[in-house]
């Protein structure tokens, strides 16, 4: 097909450039927020993520030490002398200035009149001398601003403080719950949809067509019905809010999905295997977890990964049914919403938080593709 | 007790309750109720049999009864109702009235009706497009991935990440969202808090939306291209057609059921979108839409009346593609 007439190889590296283009902009966004998680908070704030790569120029305010503790005598005249960086910093100083309204005005090497014959001289690898009588060179140490280019720096910092800092921000804990929430709610539904798939596909019986049509329009109700009149139900029959509410409701939410593409599966598997083993004297019970279940393997990991990935991402359900005013039994994207309100301008915590959450399904993603694909094929092509 | 240990023996309590309901309930039919011999073996085999399909069934059915079909019936019941202290009162069509005097309803009816319009269109097209540019291309297979890879973020991470996107920083400052330092570059004047701006935020939020489901829309629709016969396309070439005659004469019409069923997918996900604008804006500056407005007479406004009634409107809104989908799987079946 490659080289056949009608396909010109003109068009192959237009192809190639709008697909490299197309690729670059949806991964654009995400790149964005993953480089911030591993800026330090001032970084983020001043620049763009999008610099991050390159070194900056970044002005700083630093203080000469205070002269209590390191003036010199020399005479008439009084003088502290010292680094500004911290021993071991490589870092070369592009201007300077000793006021605030004018930050770059001096260059690496000036020195300023600070008036009645006081003087800071600050050299590019930031050793200064700071030189006066005896009144001028007392009390706090001079304030100088300094701009500089800084090397690109990232820091594991934001991480640490989020998964094992004290702060009421950390995400620990909603991870955890988030974890509890998913895994039932995953496991249980494809107990029942089983099931219930192997005797809509391979057994007989009155209002089987009925059954299925119910299943299929059931697919689409939108699930904004159920919050009131089940949340009334899980209050009156004593599960209230809490786990076993979340995740009766994932199951029911989660089933119709499960037995439409179970059962498409499990219609679509030889006729032979299971007749012979009928004739062989099986029952549906043998047949059912003997062959059945073994063959729909592909089938079973595509419902579940649907189903984690749809639970772990939900916010909807679990703010309805799990999620009380105590916040014990918060989950990720609660936590991550009400940080948008309180964090909104501290994108350090924000996309920290993000990629906590994001981890998880994102290495499933990118494990178990395969059964994703198959399962959305399975689902929505006829 | 600890949650993740509760969730354990959860799920180990489920798996063996569930494995021994349907071994206990077949072995009673078996032995115990209908046994396979005597003088009436051969009727009792038949019982069993019509029997049996509704012991698999039964705990899916009572699950989907309780968790789906209910529901619908009962919010039918709490749109007509009031809720009074100590119970309900017919209200009649009044919740719908107060509906529709509601000036933030028409807003997040209008506005659903805008992401109806743009989102599954949008999202159909770039799928068709860039399945049909990846198809053969040799890193084909790896553009897709990264294409597909934000279904698997959660909305309210999407959220956050198009959040930072769209920061603003007052004039002066140092842009830190790419948006307005895109905008500055290409001479725009000042910096803009893009999701203040009415209209545009819509569009600004339904472009989180079409990020995720690109994806979805190439999957489906790549496997679909790759299905067409081959002989098709090489009548279409010796007749000599151009790329794009082939593309559009001959290829689309070919996959236009599959691309009606991405539509209609999307389009139910859409109807029912509360996530983003819940997380973006919740619903200020115009940009409400009806599941969000919903959330906000249930539990902020704890009306529940309205409230039903406007999750009314939406079950209607889905209803058409319901009836839909419901006539394409029994044409399937026969």
């Amino acid at each position: 097909m490659d080289n056949i007439a009608g396909r010109k190889p003109a068009l192959g590296w237009a192809v190639n450039l709008s697909v490299i283009f197309i690729v670059l902009l949806w991964i654009f966004p995400t790149v964005g927020l993953l480089v911030s998680s591993f800026r330090t908070a001032d970084q983020i704030a001043s620049s763009g993520w999008w610099r991050a790569f390159f070194p900056t120029e970044q002005t700083q305010q630093y203080r000469a030490t205070d002269p209590g503790d390191a003036r010199v005598q020399d005479g008439d005249v009084f003088f502290v002398e010292g680094r500004i960086f911290p021993e071991g910093t490589d870092t070369t100083i592009s201007s300077w200035g000793t006021s605030s309204r004018d930050v770059s005005a001096n260059a690496p090497g000036d020195t300023a009149d600070l008036g009645d014959g006081e003087t800071f001289t600050l050299n590019a690898d930031g050793t200064y001398r700071w030189a006066g009588d005896d009144e001028q060179i007392s009390g706090r140490g001079q304030r100088i601003f300094v701009t500089a280019l800084s090397p690109p720096e990232f820091t594991l910092r934001n991480y640490e403080n989020m998964l094992f800092g004290g702060s009421s921000d950390n995400i620990t804990k909603a991870f955890f719950n988030t974890l509890t929430v998913t895994i039932p709610a995953t496991i249980i539904p494809i107990l029942f949809a089983a099931f219930a798939a192997y005797a809509l596909a391979w057994m007989d019986f009155p209002g089987r067509a009925l059954l299925i049509a119910f299943i299929v329009a059931l697919l689409v109700v939108p699930l904004q019905l159920a919050l009131i009149p089940l949340l009334k139900l899980h209050l009156s029959i004593g599960i209230g809010k809490g786990y076993l509410g979340v995740w009766l409701a994932h199951t029911g939410f989660g089933l119709p999905l499960a037995v439409y593409l179970l059962r498409n599966y499990m219609a679509g598997l030889p006729r032979d295997i299971i007749e012979n083993a009928r004739v062989d004297g099986a029952t549906d019970f043998q047949i059912f977890v003997r062959i059945i279940l073994p063959l729909s393997f592909p089938a079973l990991a595509s419902f579940a990964i649907f189903q984690f990935l749809w639970t772990w991402n939900d916010l909807l359900v679990a703010i309805v049914f799990l999620v009380d005013s105590s916040g014990e039994t918060t989950v990720m994207t609660r936590h991550i919403v009400e940080l948008l309100g309180t964090r909104g301008g501290n994108w350090e915590i924000l996309a920290t938080a993000a990629f906590v959450s994001m981890a998880v399904p994102l290495l499933v993603f990118f494990f178990m593709q395969r059964y994703l694909v198959r399962g959305l094929l399975a689902g929505s092509v006829k | 007790m600890h949650p993740a240990i509760q969730a354990v023996i959860t799920v180990g309590v489920a798996v063996i309750a569930a494995i021994g309901y349907f071994y206990l309930s077949n072995l009673l039919l078996d032995r115990v109720l209908f046994p396979a011999r005597g003088k009436n073996a051969g009727r009792n085999i038949n019982r069993a049999n019509m029997i049996r399909p509704w012991l698999f069934l039964f705990p899916a059915l009572f699950a989907l009864g309780l968790y789906l079909a209910y529901p619908v019936v009962e919010t039918i019941r709490l749109s007509v109702t009031d809720r009074v202290p100590g119970g309900y009162v017919w209200a009649g069509a009044d919740n719908y009235i107060a509906l529709t005097g509601d000036p933030k309803f028409w807003e997040a009816l209008r506005n659903n009706f805008f992401w109806l319009l743009v989102v599954p269109g949008l999202s159909t097209l770039f799928g068709l497009i860039i399945a049909q540019l990846t198809d053969r291309l040799s890193w084909g297979n790896v553009a897709k991935s990264i294409i597909f890879m934000p279904m698997a973020i959660s909305f309210v991470g999407a959220s956050v990440i198009f959040k930072l996107v769209y920061d603003y920083r007052p004039a002066g400052e140092d842009q830190i969202g790419i948006l307005n330092a895109v905008y500055l570059a290409l001479g725009g004047a000042e910096p803009q808090t893009w999701l203040t701006i009415p209209g545009l935020n819509n569009f600004l939020l339904m472009i989180v939306l079409i990020w995720i489901q690109t994806g979805f829309a190439m999957v489906i629709l790549s496997a679909a291209l790759r299905g067409i016969p081959e002989e098709t396309i090489e009548a279409a070439i010796v007749d000599g057609a151009n790329p794009f005659q082939i593309f559009f004469k001959i290829k689309v019409p070919q996959i236009m059921p599959t691309i009606m069923v991405v539509w209609t997918t999307i389009t139910i996900l859409v109807l029912k979108i509360f996530d983003i604008v819940f997380a973006m804006t919740n619903g200020q500056w115009g940009t409400q839409v009806l599941a969000n407005y919903m959330y906000d007479k249930l539990f902020r406004a704890n009306d529940w009346g309205m409230g039903s009634a406007s999750a009314m409107v939406i079950m209607l809104l889905v209803l058409p593609i319901l009836v839909w989908n419901v006539r394409q799987a029994r044409k399937e079946m026969r």
